[in-house]
């Protein structure tokens, strides 16, 4: 972060003294950026760690906002600082009880887009992961009903990968109607 | 809601409910599972109206992609205008003046005002009662106006810009609204003598579609479907936002988390927008609505056409490559729209374009938890369920 700061001394919040307590090894990164605590938990103990934030009782994080994803293969900086990531799954998370919110990010590599589901957590999650998915490509294990939900059943694709094209690619080729006035 | 299963036969039939159906109010889509009347499954449906705004988002600079936010809840355009220009400026760490934080208030009361006089008209209206429709789009109509002279647009308002709004209010608008507000609660009234104790529609929402507080947090609900549950937690107050630290209003809260309760927690916070607004024309700030940074704000057209400066920066802001750059970062920013928690998610990869645009709608979340609210229930109730949720097509599918 920035040298101002470090001047102020600002305490260390409570999720990130947790956090290095319990789960140390999970975490290969951390920040905090306007109020929010950014913490970047290895794929394999990402479970683990959003459940810990879930249940545990002085940080009650029990309020899922948001899980997407960003493909950052146009992103160079963001794609050298963990091991070529493609993926960094992003999970938005608020805390009722101290009324703050977190975001724990997940890189995922391209070889492996599996990451465990957390639907068994939060309900809302269904949902969620599974536009995560239509949309990147992501594949979360443990999801009890993985579809497209945006896109059509029969798509080809991701569309917010950073590969596919802004005016797609191929799907006007399926409209007959295309075909004979072409 | 009780007994819809006991009474069931035995003989299951699939009916599809939307995705043109007159209760949906847009195209969205729910099988459902009857035995006889009660509903045995439900499985909502999405995406009939999705059109790739967030792809949108990697393509269009700053300023433009504040035309697509229009589109998402098309109830409450000024909302999302608000909520997307708050996280682009609170990227690039600046603050806007005092008089736009207000203008932009009242803003977003106001068309909080209208979101919710269209869900009660048109809710009521799948109920069977026509008279509270006419009501409450007579009162909306006359918003409508408000908005119309203010943005020039009753739909499309686009009425924000990164470091400012788009302009000034309009002379005498000050006094429209003041009207308003004073005959509003007069007007809205009339609605609770024709619904608050009538008890055809307290048998058709009390008790239907509830859900437990718990659920509520464990689905994402947020706003309105959220207090009605009893949860008294608001953006506004929770995480103030744009000088709504400086108002002071009630958070209305339900106890059973049922359509009854949703339809009493927007109905008070009508009222209590009202006063928002009341204390937002009483100390409404003078001075400039738009940022003195040339980097950020289009400068007067008086200066753009006469003087070579003005010109510069005109052609600066407008130019690829040269507009608005936040910083190399992220940041998500919520805020209260009328029907929850709007947020959005920002990368920013330092140029004019953003590299990752997010929107977290309410109504996703909102329409996710429908089979948990009408499984078990009667067919019936679905219209009803639906209705008190709010969900718009638009923000649901973006």
């Amino acid at each position: 972060m920035s040298e101002e700061n470090q001047v102020e001394e600002q305490p260390t919040p409570l999720i990130l003294q947790k956090l290095e307590a319990n789960h140390a090894d999970a975490l290969l990164a951390h920040d905090e950026t306007r109020g929010t605590v950014v913490v970047v938990v290895r794929k394999e103990q990402a479970y683990a760690v959003l459940e810990y934030l879930k249940t545990d009782p002085e940080l009650a994080y029990a309020f899922l906002v948001d899980v997407t994803a960003v493909d950052n293969s146009q992103m160079e900086s963001e794609l050298m600082q963990f091991d070529y990531a493609r993926f960094m799954v992003v999970y938005q998370l608020y805390s009722y009880q101290g009324q703050c919110r977190a975001r724990v990010k997940v890189p995922v590599h391209e070889n492996d887009l599996n990451i465990p589901s957390v639907t068994r957590l939060w309900q809302g999650a269904n949902w969620l992961e599974r536009e995560t998915y239509d949309m990147f490509g992501i594949h979360f294990e443990g999801h009890p009903d993985l579809r497209r939900i945006l896109m059509p059943d029969d798509f080809d694709g991701h569309p917010l990968r950073k590969d596919y094209p802004l005016r797609g690619h191929g799907e006007r080729e399926r409209f007959n109607f295309d075909k004979q006035n072409a | 809601m009780q007994g819809g299963l006991e009474r069931a036969t035995g003989e299951k039939m699939v009916l599809n409910f939307g995705p043109q159906h007159p209760a949906t109010h847009g195209t969205l889509r729910i099988v459902l599972e009857l035995d006889g009347e009660s509903v045995l499954k439900a499985i909502p449906h999405a995406g009939y109206l999705h059109t790739g705004f967030e792809k949108l988002g990697e393509h269009l600079d700053y300023n433009q992609y504040i035309v697509v936010t229009d589109r998402m809840n098309y109830l409450s355009p000024l909302s999302n205008n608000f909520g997307y220009v708050l996280a682009v400026e609170q990227l690039l760490d600046i603050e806007v003046t005092k008089r736009c934080q207000y203008i932009r208030i009242l803003m977003a009361e106001l068309s909080r005002l209208a979101d919710h006089l269209l869900w009660l008209g048109t809710a009521a209206l799948d109920l069977g009662a026509f008279s509270v429709f006419l009501y409450s789009f007579r009162e909306r109509e006359k918003l409508y106006s408000i908005f119309e002279k203010t943005t020039g647009a009753r739909l499309t308002t686009s009425y924000t810009r990164v470091g400012g709004v788009l302009r000034d209010l309009y002379d005498g608008c000050v006094e429209d609204v003041r009207q308003f507000v004073t005959n509003f609660p007069k007007a809205l009234k009339e609605t609770h003598t024709l619904l608050t104790k009538n008890r055809i529609w307290m048998d058709r929402t009390k008790g239907v579609g509830a859900i437990s507080a718990d659920d509520a947090i464990s689905y994402g609900l947020t706003g309105p479907c959220l207090r009605a549950t009893g949860v008294a937690h608001d953006i506004r107050k929770a995480e103030p936002y744009s000088s709504y630290d400086e108002v002071t209003f009630d958070v209305p809260v339900g106890t059973n988390g049922d359509a009854y309760d949703r339809y009493l927690v927007r109905m008070e916070e009508m009222i209590q927008s009202c006063g928002i607004v009341t204390q937002v024309l009483d100390n409404m700030p003078d001075g400039s609505v738009n940022l003195e940074d040339n980097k950020i704000t289009m400068p007067n057209k008086s200066d753009a056409y006469g003087h070579i400066e003005g010109l510069i920066h005109h052609f600066k802001i407008v130019m690829d490559g040269h507009g608005v750059q936040p910083p190399i970062g992220e940041h998500y920013c919520a805020t209260e729209s009328p029907n929850g928690e709007l947020g959005f998610y920002i990368v920013s990869d330092g140029s004019g374009t953003a590299y990752r645009i997010r929107i977290r709608p309410p109504s996703f979340l909102h329409f996710q938890a429908l089979p948990h609210m009408l499984e078990g229930g009667m067919v019936s109730d679905t219209v009803a369920v639906l209705g008190s949720l709010n969900v718009i097509a638009g923000e649901l599918d973006r």
